[in-house]
């Protein structure tokens, strides 16, 4: 039988509508959510066939709607939220950190909060400081948030079903570059082939992407992509590179980068967050503290260098990572 | 009161203005995204929110606004800059991210700045309101007769912002006046859904403020409440809320498919075009001749073109730019 292909937001799409009709707790939230299906897709077609009181359009009333989840999940709802940029946090912050993230443990393990905040993230189509960023992160620093980030249409829905049964808190950030938007810059891996029946994909699995020898890109989301690309390149070189998508932060999968780390010595990290005090930081960390020995050179990083997304073409291609500049700085890389 | 030819002919020069800026805006944006809709393509790209239908609230409370008095605005900001009195060809060119833009091309359509009109906005919902409360609170520390304005849609009176800084406005005393700009719909949410009461003009009494709904497509209308508000704050009587009920002519975005209007909806607004409603008001009065409109439209067609003639001659900001500006520079 030939493989059934869809887009990324089909494929979120799919996991809620199949989570719905499974499990009656199971509702969404969020902003333009109902009949305009999200603005990047991720419910389309939900409401048509849950309704609205399933599938809810809010008012732009985060801090509201978001504590409002956490609350339902208390009392046993399984709500998914979707926050429309990961951007527009700010107003809802004090209920994603200091309550969403935090009621299970300060209630010492009596109260759960199994609720999905899905939100968009990612830049380069020129939409500026405000609706550009990923922040992942940000949220991975706060004990308590599980954090997934997917980069294909088939993890996409194994991680959405896996964080509508989880019964932690989880958020969900998915990249608008690979949603497979009619709208965006064409993405040829933003289809791909997704199976119709349910199944789950454990929290804490990387998946190696591409597999190598001469150096490991760890990466995630739509620098998966890229960095993938970047490999065909390299390949052509002589330049055998892993890409390991990490598709969760929290929970993390560090054997699987310890592995790889060991069997190439070298490791490129590909991150489209803000450089410092972030991922890319605390990749290298893990490799020190647990695989120092076995590193040929310095890890080298690419992430957004500390600076806002700016709007203007050429300022923003300067500080998201491109195809191009993975290679390079996985060139500079082998000749250390 | 009725209001003077020359002053009706300001407001309508104005509100020509935005419209012919905006209708240009989205020609220009859809170059390089036909026949496939690209939205990282073209010289002007990412999302573009436009103001045509709206321009009736920006004229008619910016009329009575001076260069020093603070506006804050939105995502959909370019009216209210336009009636503020800005340099058209550094607004275009930052639209196009140019060097020479109000911003160096780091700011883009939904982030525009001038200091020297004391304008700022952004793309976050509701952000803009507080800072109108602080700029008012400034502005009664230092004993001065300025209004700050805040210009904000009615999905944004559902954020906490809002509220918070309506009752800091109103315990404060403070010179500030609310705009909301109710044109039925936040993207695709129409108002009957977010809001639980009729108008955000009954929300003014629960702060104590002064609130009063106005036809937003009534350009003396508009006028006239605002000019009430702004001169109570430069009094020193406190804040005022004003709803104007408005109409988007172009959908939430450029590409918006629009599938969420009830059918016929936006033609019977069309039927009410602020600025088709007012030149009728003057040819009726003998104040405006169909030559003299054309000889307006002219000169605002030129005047745009211009703007858009500098923008596409300025140069790209260099790639290292994107480095500077986080901080101070220290001189
Ligand atoms: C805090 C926040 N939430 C959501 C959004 C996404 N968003 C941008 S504009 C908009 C609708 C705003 O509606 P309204 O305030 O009525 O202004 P209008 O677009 O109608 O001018 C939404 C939901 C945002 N930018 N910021
Ligand atoms: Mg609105």
């Amino acid at each position: 039988m030939a493989e059934r292909l869809l887009t990324t937001a089909r494929a979120i799409a799919e996991a809620i509508a199949q989570e719905m009709e499974r499990d009656e707790r199971v509702f969404v939230m969020g902003e333009d959510i109902g009949a305009y299906g999200g603005i990047f897709g991720a419910t389309q077609g939900l409401l048509e066939k849950f309704g609205p009181e399933r599938v809810m359009d809010t008012p732009i009333s985060e801090m509201g709607f978001i504590g409002a989840a956490v609350g339902a999940a208390t009392e046993g709802m399984r709500p998914i939220a979707e926050l429309m940029f990961v951007d527009f946090f700010g107003v809802a912050m004090d209920q994603i950190f200091n309550h969403m993230a935090k009621i299970h443990y300060m209630s010492g393990g009596n109260v759960k909060v199994p609720m999905v905040l899905m939100t968009a993230i990612g830049g380069g189509y020129s939409d500026a400081a405000q609706h550009s960023q990923c922040l992942y992160s940000l949220f991975a620093h706060t004990p308590g948030i599980k954090v997934v980030v997917p980069s294909t249409p088939y993890d996409a829905k194994g991680l959405m079903i896996q964080a509508i049964r989880d019964d932690d808190p989880v958020m969900y950030f998915f990249h608008k570059g690979i949603m497979g938007l009619g709208w965006m810059a064409p993405n040829p891996r933003a289809t791909g082939p997704v199976p119709e029946e349910p199944y789950t994909i454990p929290f804490g699995q990387a998946d190696v992407k591409r597999e190598g020898s001469d150096l490991t890109i760890l990466t995630l989301s739509l620098m998966v992509h890229r960095s993938l690309d970047a490999a065909e390149q390299l390949a052509e070189e002589g330049i055998s590179a892993e890409v390991i998508d990490l598709r969760t932060l929290v929970p993390l999968d560090k054997a699987t980068i310890i592995e790889s780390v060991k069997k190439t010595h070298r490791v490129l990290i590909v991150d489209e967050d803000y450089k410092s005090f972030g991922l890319s930081g605390e990749l290298i960390a893990i490799i020190a503290e647990e695989a120092l020995d076995y590193v040929d050179a310095p890890p080298k990083r690419l992430a957004v260098p500390d600076v806002p997304i700016p709007y203007s073409r050429p300022l923003e291609q300067e500080v998201i990572p491109s195809v191009d500049r993975i290679v390079q700085a996985a060139r500079e890389l082998m000749a250390e | 009161m009725a209001l003077s030819r020359e002053t009706l002919l300001q407001l309508y020069e104005m509100m020509v203005k935005i419209r012919t800026f905006e209708e240009r805006v989205a020609e220009i944006y859809y170059e390089g995204k036909q026949p496939v809709f690209n939205i990282a393509a073209g010289p002007v790209p990412g999302e573009m929110h436009l103001y045509s239908g709206q321009e009736a609230v920006a004229a008619g409370v910016c009329a009575h606004l001076r260069p020093d008095d603070p506006v804050t605005s939105t995502h959909r900001p370019h009216g209210h800059l336009i009636a503020k009195g800005v340099d058209l060809k550094r607004m275009m060119a930052e639209i196009f991210g140019k060097e020479t833009g109000l911003c160096h091309g780091k700011g883009g359509h939904m982030h525009l700045f001038d200091p020297e009109l004391h304008f700022g906005c952004g793309g976050i919902v509701g952000g803009g309101i507080p800072h109108a409360v602080g700029a008012a609170l400034a502005i009664k520390k230092r004993g001065e007769d300025r209004v700050a304005v805040s210009f904000f849609g009615e999905g944004a009176a559902n954020i906490g912002a809002f509220h918070e800084s309506l009752n800091l406005a109103a315990l404060w005393k403070l010179p500030a006046v609310f705009i909301v700009e109710d044109n039925l719909y936040a993207i695709s949410v129409p108002k009957t859904a977010s809001t639980a009461v009729r108008s955000n003009a009954e929300r003014g009494a629960a702060y104590g403020i002064p609130a009063v709904q106005v036809d937003g497509q009534d350009v003396v209308a508009v006028y006239e409440a605002a000019g009430e508000a702004v001169e109570r704050a430069r009094r020193g009587e406190g804040p005022t809320l004003i709803e104007a009920v408005c109409y988007r002519f172009r959908g939430h975005f450029e590409g918006d498919p629009e599938h969420y209007l009830p059918e016929g909806e936006k033609e019977r607004w069309k039927q009410r075009d602020p600025i088709v409603l007012l030149a009728k008001q003057l040819k009726d009065q003998g104040w405006l001749t169909d030559e003299e409109a054309q000889a307006i439209q002219d000169r605002m067609t030129a005047l745009i073109a211009e703007a858009e003639a500098f923008a596409r001659e300025s140069a790209y900001p260099p790639p290292e730019a994107a480095l500077t500006d986080v901080f101070v520079q220290a001189e």
